[in-house]
């Protein structure tokens, strides 16, 4: 769309300061702008609201309700009708308004949506975003990161940024994606992080993981909010002399697999961690290919961390229990490099 | 109705039985690959409904729905093949049966698993063709036992709601596998439950081919003139069981007999020999050309090639 709106666009090549969420919407709004077939669909989107968390404001008063469709409660019926609406070319954005509550559109999201270009060669091109994540008092049908579910869904793609300027480039990245991608946006870093996001187009291409910190000793490989926790458990242990590498998946499916397994190598020593429980969650299966793939290159035992094997609690004592964060990621690094 | 019209049903009811009947004789005799779905009995629903389609809808039928599959122009070579696991079947071997004969050139998409997932997906596409404003219908089916499922109401709400250009069939086959109505429902009146959602609804005999014609196409037409969703009853009989290997001995004796009186191929039959629209001899030689044209596509399927293990993860990502 050649009209912007009166908005004003800074030039391609300098960034400004966004917070996760304006960095989110700022990628859904250029690709409405761009992409007559993008549209916005789930639950309070619409109308002056903007949906629970605010993502979506305004943009039913710049591209009108058919673009930003207001939908009743029925994350099943309506995860189903974009697959639909996928099939004949559109590009639905549905929102989840909580990550929680994509379990009441597993169905057509593993069953079919994920199957549709295996079976009768259809592209489906949705995005879910799914606003994930706890550590802010939620309880567990407002905390959970689910995404190991999808992880083993043959058909689907998943990603989670850390930053807001990957919340941009993954966004758009998948929004242009032509399968099915679940976004999980971490919903602790909303409002809470800001920084430096590239203007204009910027896409992060799916399966690239990136390297936050060099180091020399201990590899920690995370994704999500759970980045920021390892970034500031890496500054802890420097103090006491251990170089950490620091390893942003961003993209859970497909993995980087080389970026994965040279990190891992070039330490010998590896922590992977996350906010999802760690039972059969993607940390076992990133240190199941590290131990196949890199095994000679470990000088000690892969150490895997993640949230209890319990529903997330709500009360702080037990949801901090719970959860990993920057002293317990410290620990796990101190031990491991003294093995 | 004009009589060619009227004769080109048969044709397409006699291939589609003449199918049927040959594949659950595959099968029987141990030819087959995996199960499989008969939809004997179902034949005025789903090629009265194919032949309403118009050549912009789309529709996804289900597992009882061969003939709107073959009317759509998806040829039996390539349904044969799918059912024998061939790579030269609709889903190259990667989805078995009715399930996944799908074609979006043809405006087909394949059998949705699970039932009634068929539902949201067809809203979908309904809502892709209110979105850019085209004169077009969304299409699809549910059993009477889909209809007490979730997505069914969810479907419906949002269908009304935005009076979207969408038809559902509900072919009412009496049983959800081996539950009978009465076990499903409190009260199985299917256009009470759709009209609440504000959509159009429609009763309409099953196995009299002409009706269904007729009615899909006055709902296809109003669907894509703007006039919103329609919700037609179909009401049959499932008169095998609910796949190849279910003898549906809990179907009594007396209500199968009621409707092998009611077959919907061998009543349009005698309705176009009564009211003279064609000839035995036309009719007979209809029965011919679709015993030929089984055969071939049997023989087709047969004789391709199976899938090459190397293909396994083709098409997993577009």
């Amino acid at each position: 769309m050649s009209d912007n709106f009166g908005f004003t666009e800074t030039p391609a090549s300098s960034g400004r300061e966004l917070t996760y969420l304006e960095a989110i919407a700022e990628a859904i709004r250029l690709e409405m702008e761009r992409d007559e077939n993008v549209l916005v669909m789930g639950e309070d989107v619409g109308g002056g609201f903007g949906g629970a968390f605010k993502v979506t404001k305004g943009l039913a008063e710049r591209f009108g309700d058919r673009r930003v469709l207001n939908t009743p409660i029925a994350e099943l019926g309506f995860t189903g009708m974009a697959s639909g609406m996928a099939l004949m070319g559109l590009r639905p954005i549905i929102e989840m308004q909580f990550a929680d509550f994509i379990s009441t559109a597993f169905d057509s999201i593993v069953q079919f949506a994920s199957t549709a270009h295996y079976r009768m060669d259809a592209a489906v091109p949705w995005v879910i975003r799914a606003p994930s994540d706890g550590g802010i008092r939620s309880g567990p049908f407002h905390s959970q990161n689910p995404e190991a579910w999808f992880v083993h869904t043959p058909g689907l793609k998943v990603v989670a940024p850390a930053t807001p300027a990957d919340a941009k480039g993954l966004l758009t990245a998948a929004i242009r994606d032509d399968n099915p991608v679940i976004y999980f946006e971490a919903k602790p870093l909303y409002r809470s992080l800001k920084s430096t996001v590239p203007a204009g187009e910027h896409v992060v291409p799916l399966g690239s993981a990136v390297i936050r910190r060099h180091g020399t000793d201990v590899t920690v490989i995370s994704y999500g909010s759970m980045v920021h926790q390892v970034s500031a458990a890496a500054e802890a242990v420097e103090a006491d002399g251990i170089s950490t590498m620091v390893v942003d998946l961003r993209s859970l499916k497909p993995l980087d697999v080389e970026t994965i397994l040279e990190a891992a190598a070039s330490t010998g020593k590896v922590v992977v961690t996350h906010a999802a429980n760690r039972m059969a969650g993607v940390g076992a299966e990133i240190a199941a290919l590290i131990a196949e793939e890199a095994f000679e290159s470990l000088d000690g035992p892969i150490v895997r961390m993640g949230g209890a094997d319990t529903p997330v609690p709500f009360s702080p004592p037990l949801e901090d229990a719970y959860r990993p964060d920057a002293a317990k990621i410290a620990g796990a690094i101190r031990e491991l490099a003294a093995w | 109705m004009d009589e060619p019209t009227q004769i080109e049903m048969y044709a397409w009811m006699k291939l589609t039985r003449t199918f049927d009947e040959q594949m659950v004789a595959m099968w029987k005799q141990g030819r087959g690959l995996g199960g499989t779905f008969s939809g004997r009995g179902h034949e005025a629903i789903s090629v009265g409904a194919g032949m309403a389609l118009g050549p912009d809808d789309v529709v996804a039928p289900m597992h009882r729905d061969l003939g709107t599959y073959l009317v759509r122009g998806m040829r039996p070579e390539r349904i044969f093949g799918n059912m024998l696991g061939k790579a030269t079947g609709a889903s190259r071997g990667r989805d078995a049966n009715l399930h996944g004969v799908g074609d979006l050139d043809l405006g087909i998409i394949g059998f949705i698993s699970h039932l009634p997932q068929s539902l949201p997906t067809t809203l979908g596409v309904a809502m892709a063709f209110k979105y850019r404003d085209e004169p077009r219908a969304a299409m699809t089916f549910v059993g009477d036992g889909g209809t007490t499922s979730g997505a069914f109401h969810e479907t419906l709400n949002m269908a009304g709601l935005w009076q979207a250009p969408f038809v559902l069939v509900i072919e009412n086959n009496q049983y959800a596998y081996s539950t009978p109505l009465d076990q499903q429902m409190h009260s199985p009146n299917f256009s009470e439950r759709a009209s609440v959602y504000g959509i159009t609804t429609v009763t309409v005999d099953g196995n009299a081919v002409i009706d269904v014609f007729e009615t899909c196409a006055e709902a296809l037409e109003r669907a894509r003139m703007g006039g919103g969703p329609t919700v037609i009853e179909a009401t049959t009989m499932r008169m095998l069981g609910h796949a190849i290997h279910d003898g549906a001995e809990y179907v009594p004796a007396g209500l199968l007999e009621e409707w092998e009186r009611r077959d919907p191929v061998t009543n349009h039959r005698k309705h176009l020999l009564e009211s003279d629209v064609a000839s035995e001899a036309t009719l007979d030689q209809l029965d011919a050309t679709a015993r030929e044209r089984i055969a071939a596509a049997i023989a087709d399927a047969e004789g391709a090639p199976m899938p090459d293990p190397d293909t396994l993860g083709d098409g997993v990502y577009a």
